[in-house]
C-alpha cells in the first residue's frame, strides 16, 4: 500500500511503486481529469500539481511521490485558477478539450511565478503541452486575460 | 480495486441522472425524451416544466462546435435564451437520428453536422414553438396571430400579458404536431450569426476535468484491456506464450482475438506491463517487406502511364506536346496518422441479448452493425453512448469498425464489462492513415501568359475500395475521395485532364481531416503559384483572372483575404507572402500566409489571414476557432508529420518522431467572414487545405525555392 495526498485527501493506493501516477489517478482513485496522451512524457495532457510545480503524471511514479501534495484539474481552487477559468470560457478556449487540463495545470503554474507573463514567457512554459486542435492562440490570449484579472486590470 | 472505480461509477450516474447540466454527454437521449409531463413532440427538442430546453444532438462533438452550433439553431427558433438550453447526445438509432447527408446511417463526417441540421432542427424547433404560442394564445383567451414568442415566454402582443414556456408545456403537449410550421425570418435573428450571442456548451466541463471522455468511463467490476497487434500489414497471429504475461499483477487474462491479443487486467498499468511480458510470434502477410521507398518508385512508374480519366476537357495531351511553355512537376505527400489528443477506447458491457457501447463514436450506425454480428444481435440490441472525443480527424469513422469490433471481441471473451484502451504508440503504429500519394503535374502556358493546358496525374491508394463505401463512392473506377479537389479545379483552363491510378497495397488508409482536400489542395494551388511565376504573374492576379465570373465564392475569399492581408504591398527583405483558395465540403477559404526567413534555412510562419464563406455563419466564433484548428493541423502536417514503412514496419512510435505543431510554432490567425444568406456548410475541416501552399508560395515568394514534397520540415534549403 503507497499513500498518496491527492486534492487534500490522503489514499491508501493498492499498486506497484513503479506505476505511473496518471494511472493510479485515473484507474485506481476515479479521477480522470488528468488525460494520458502519450505516456512518454512528451504531451503534457497528464499534468498536475505536485508541491505547487507542474509535473506530468504520465513520468511520475507512484512510489516516489509519497508524501508530496498532489492536485489534478479536479481539485484546482484559488484565484488563479478561476480567472484562467473565467479567461478560457469567455474566450471559448476548448475544442475537443482534451488537451485543456493540462494546459490549464501549466497555465496556473505560470502565473503563480510571473504574475505578468509576456508572450515568449509562455511560449516556454507551454511549448510542452500539444493541442492538436490547434488553440494555441487562444491559450495565450486566455493567460493574458487571466493575469490582466489578477493583477486587477480590465482584461 | 474494484471499490474505487465504484465510486466513481456513483459519481457518474448521479451526472446522469440529473441529465441536463450544460453540455453533459452521457447518452440517456432516449430517456430524456421519454420522460412524463413534458413537451417533447420530436426526436430533437424538450421543453420541460421549468422552461428548461433539451437539444438532443446527433454528431459526435469532437471539438468542432456541434454542441454549441446546434443547440443555437434550436434557441433561435425556438426564441429561448440561451442559458436556459442543455445538450444531450442522441442515442444509436438511425430511424430517428440518420443523418441527411449519409442516407440511413447515423453519423459524423464530412464536415456536414450544420448542413444537415440548418433545417432539420429549425423545423423541430418551429413545431415546438408554434404548439407553445397555441398554448399560450388558447389560455390568454386571445387569436394566435395576437401572441408573440419571445425569450421562453409567450405573450399576447397587445396587452403584453403571457406565460413562461414550462408553464404551457402541459397544455401544449396535447395538441397536434404542426407538419410545416414556418420559419423565422432570417432578420429576426437574434443568435444565429450574432457574435458573442452564444458561447459553448462544453466549455465548463472542459476546464474542471468533468467532461467525460470515451477514455473516462469508468463500470463497476471493469477491466481494462489492451492489445498485441500485428507489427506489419497483413501479418497473422502465429503462436503466443502468455506466462510471464499471466504473472504480472493485476493481470486477468490474456486472451487471442482477431485482431490480435489482449492483455486484460485490473487497470491500465498493469494491462501494459503484461503485454510487454507477452510473447508473440506473427506470421508474415502481404505487407512484410513494403517500404515507402519502394511505394514511391512504384508510384513513380505510373506517373508515367494515362490514369483512369477523373475530369477530362479538350486535349490536354496534345496542347502539351504543342506547346514551347512547358512546366512539369512531381509532388509527394506522405502518409498520415490522425493522432488525435485522445487515442481510441471504448467501453463495452454485456447483458443477456444485449450489448452496450461507451466511445466517442463517429459513425453510429455502422459501429452498432458490427458489434451486432460480432455477438450475433440484431443492431438495435446495441446501445451506444456517444461521448465527447478528444478529436478525431477522421479516425473514429472507420468503414470496419476496427476498435468498437475489437473492444467488444474482448467483452465477449471476458466476464465483466471491458475497457478496451490504445496507447498513443498503438495509434501511430496502428495503421488507418491518410493515403501517400504521388502526383504529376504538367501545365503549358500560351505566348500571353495564359495557361493552355493543366494536367494532374494522381497515385495513391482508394479510401473506399474493398468498404462497405466502395458502391457509393468509386464510380468508374474513380474514388471521389481520391480525387476530390483536383477534378474540382476551379480555373479556366481550356485542355484539362485529371487522372487517377489506385494502386492496392495492404497499408489500411482512410479519410483524414479534409480527405482528398488535404493532400490535393497543396498540389494545385502550389501548381498553380508555379504556373503564375513562369508566366510573370501577380499570383492573385492569375487566379483572379482564371476563376473569371464563374466562381464568384472563390473569388470573394481570395479577394478578402488578399485585402486583409495587405497583398502586394512591400514587405521587407527576408519576408515573404503566399496566396491559397479552395473549395471543400462547399465551403470556400482562402489564406495568405506570411513568412520570414533568416537566410540560413530557418523560418517561421509569422501571420496568416483566412477568408470563409460558408453560408450562413450560424456561430462565428466557432466558424474562426475551426479556422484556426485547421490552419494548426495543416501546418503540422507541412511542417512535420510523416508516417514512414521500412521492412514492413511504421517508422514513428509517438511525438518525438511523429510531432505535431507546438504554440511557439503557431502563426497568429485573422479569420473574416463573408457574410453570407446560403444555408450553412461545414467549417471542420475546409479550413486545413489552403495553408500547406500558401506557405510554400510564401517560402517560395522568399526564397525562390519551391516546396514540392511535404512534410518540409522546419528547414528550406534557400537559392
Ligand atoms: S501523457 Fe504525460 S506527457 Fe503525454
Ligand atoms: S482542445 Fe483538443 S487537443 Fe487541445
Amino acid at each position: 500500500m503507497i499513500s498518496v495526498v491527492v486534492n487534500g485527501e490522503v489514499h491508501k493506493v493498492d499498486a506497484d511503486p513503479d506505476t505511473p501516477l496518471l494511472w493510479v489517478l485515473r484507474d485506481h482513485l476515479g479521477l480522470t481529469g488528468a488525460k494520458y496522451g502519450c505516456g512518454a512524457g512528451l504531451c503534457g495532457a497528464c499534468t498536475v500539481m505536485m508541491d505547487g510545480q507542474p509535473v506530468r503524471s504520465c513520468r511520475t511514479a507512484v512510489g516516489d511521490i509519497e508524501g508530496r501534495r498532489i492536485v489534478t484539474i479536479e481539485g484546482m481552487r484559488g484565484r488563479v485558477i478561476d480567472a484562467l477559468r473565467a479567461a478560457w470560457i469567455a474566450l471559448d478556449v476548448p475544442q475537443c478539450g482534451y488537451c485543456q487540463s493540462g494546459q490549464l495545470i501549466s497555465a496556473a503554474a505560470l502565473l503563480a511565478a510571473n504574475p505578468r507573463p509576456s508572450d515568449a514567457d509562455i511560449d516556454r512554459a507551454m511549448d510542452g503541452n500539444l493541442c492538436r486542435c490547434g488553440t494555441y492562440r487562444r491559450i495565450r490570449a486566455g493567460i493574458h486575460r487571466a493575469a490582466a484579472t489578477l493583477a486587477g486590470a480590465a482584461p | 480495486m474494484t471499490g474505487l472505480p465504484r465510486r466513481r461509477f456513483l459519481q457518474l450516474a448521479a451526472v446522469a441522472g440529473a441529465g441536463l447540466a450544460v453540455g453533459v454527454r452521457l447518452g440517456g437521449a432516449g430517456e430524456a425524451l421519454a420522460a412524463g409531463g413534458d413537451l417533447a413532440p420530436n426526436a430533437f427538442v424538450r421543453v420541460d416544466t421549468d422552461g428548461t430546453v433539451t437539444v438532443v444532438v446527433k454528431h459526435l462533438e469532437m471539438g468542432q462546435g456541434v454542441d454549441t452550433g446546434l443547440p443555437a439553431i434550436v434557441a433561435e427558433e425556438l426564441s429561448v435564451p440561451w442559458p436556459a438550453v442543455r445538450v444531450v447526445s442522441a442515442p444509436a438509432d438511425s430511424g430517428r437520428y440518420n443523418n441527411l447527408l449519409f442516407g440511413t446511417a447515423q453519423g459524423t463526417g464530412g464536415s456536414t453536422s450544420m448542413a444537415n441540421s440548418w433545417l432539420q432542427l429549425r423545423k423541430a424547433a418551429a413545431a415546438v414553438r408554434e404548439m407553445l404560442c397555441e398554448a399560450g394564445a388558447r389560455r390568454l383567451g386571445v387569436p394566435r396571430a395576437q401572441v408573440d414568442a419571445r425569450q421562453g415566454r409567450v405573450a399576447d402582443s397587445a396587452s403584453g400579458k403571457g406565460f413562461g414556456y414550462g408553464a404551457l408545456v402541459d397544455e401544449a403537449a396535447t395538441l397536434p404536431v404542426p407538419q410545416d410550421p414556418p420559419l423565422k425570418d432570417s432578420k429576426d435573428f437574434t443568435l444565429i450569426g450574432k457574435d458573442g450571442a452564444v458561447r459553448r456548451t462544453d466549455a465548463t466541463g472542459k476546464t474542471d476535468g468533468s467532461a467525460v471522455y470515451g477514455a473516462d468511463v469508468i463500470l463497476p467490476d471493469m477491466v481494462t484491456a489492451v492489445v498485441a497487434r500485428p507489427p506489419t500489414f497483413g501479418a497473422t497471429l502465429a503462436r503466443f506464450d502468455d506466462s510471464k504475461a499471466r504473472a504480472v499483477p493485476g493481470v486477468r487474462d490474456v486472451v487471442a482475438i482477431p485482431s490480435g491479443v489482449a492483455v486484460v487486467a485490473d487497470d491500465t498499468w498493469s494491462a501494459l506491463k503484461g503485454r510487454e511480458a507477452l510473447r508473440v510470434e506473427w506470421r508474415d502477410g502481404a505487407g512484410a517487406t513494403l517500404s515507402t521507398d519502394a511505394i514511391r518508385a512504384r508510384y513513380a512508374a505510373l506517373l508515367e502511364q494515362p490514369g483512369l480519366a477523373a475530369r477530362r476537357e479538350g486535349d490536354a495531351d496534345a496542347a502539351l506536346a504543342a506547346s514551347g511553355r512547358r512546366l512539369s512537376a512531381v509532388y509527394e505527400v506522405p502518409y498520415l496518422a490522425h493522432a488525435p489528443m485522445e487515442p481510441l477506447s471504448c467501453a463495452v458491457r454485456l447483458g443477456p441479448g444485449r450489448c452496450e457501447i461507451w466511445a466517442g463514436c463517429q459513425s453510429q450506425t455502422s459501429d452498432q452493425a458490427a458489434a451486432a454480428k460480432v455477438l450475433g444481435l440484431q443492431p438495435q440490441q446495441v446501445a451506444i453512448n456517444t461521448l465527447f472525443a478528444g478529436g478525431s480527424f477522421g479516425r473514429r469513422a472507420n468503414p470496419t469498425s476496427d476498435y468498437i469490433v475489437e473492444a467488444v471481441e474482448i467483452a465477449k471473451r471476458a466476464d465483466g464489462p471491458v475497457r478496451l484502451v490504445w496507447t498513443r504508440e498503438d495509434d501511430i503504429q496502428g495503421g488507418y492513415y491518410r493515403a501517400f500519394f504521388l502526383h504529376g503535374l504538367d501545365g503549358a502556358l500560351d505566348a500571353a501568359g495564359n495557361p493552355v493546358a493543366w494536367r494532374h496525374r494522381l497515385v495513391g491508394q482508394s479510401i473506399a475500395a474493398g468498404t462497405a463505401h466502395a458502391a457509393a463512392m468509386i464510380k468508374d473506377g474513380i474514388d471521389r475521395t481520391s480525387v476530390e479537389g483536383a477534378s474540382t479545379l476551379p480555373y479556366a483552363i481550356p485542355n484539362l485532364s485529371v487522372e487517377l491510378h489506385s494502386p492496392a497495397l495492404p497499408v489500411t488508409v482512410l479519410w483524414w481531416r479534409s480527405v482528398g482536400s488535404s493532400h490535393n489542395g497543396f498540389v494545385t494551388e502550389s501548381f498553380l503559384d508555379e504556373m503564375a511565376h513562369a508566366a510573370g504573374r501577380d499570383p492573385l492576379e492569375f487566379r483572379r483572372a482564371l476563376l473569371g465570373d464563374a466562381h464568384p465564392r472563390h473569388r470573394a475569399v481570395l479577394d478578402l483575404a488578399a485585402e486583409k492581408a495587405g497583398w502586394g504591398s512591400p514587405l521587407p527583405a527576408g519576408r515573404g507572402r503566399g496566396i491559397a483558395v479552395h473549395e471543400s465540403f462547399r465551403s470556400f477559404v482562402a489564406q495568405v500566409a506570411e513568412v520570414s526567413v533568416d537566410g540560413k534555412g530557418g523560418f517561421t510562419v509569422d501571420r496568416v489571414v483566412c477568408a470563409v464563406d460558408c453560408g450562413i455563419a450560424v456561430t462565428p466564433d466557432v466558424v474562426r476557432a475551426q479556422m484556426e484548428g485547421g490552419i494548426a493541423f495543416g501546418l503540422s502536417a507541412a511542417l512535420y508529420s510523416a508516417v514512414t514503412l521500412r521492412d514492413g514496419r511504421v517508422g514513428q512510435s509517438n511525438f518525438h518522431d511523429y510531432p505535431v505543431l507546438r504554440m511557439s510554432e503557431m502563426p497568429a490567425v485573422e479569420v473574416h467572414i463573408v457574410p453570407s444568406a446560403e444555408p450553412p456548410t461545414g467549417v471542420g475541416e475546409p479550413g486545413v487545405p489552403p495553408i500547406a501552399p500558401a506557405v510554400a508560395n510564401a517560402l517560395f515568394a522568399a526564397t525562390g525555392r519551391r516546396i514540392r514534397t511535404l512534410p518540409f520540415g522546419g528547414r528550406i534549403r534557400e537559392g
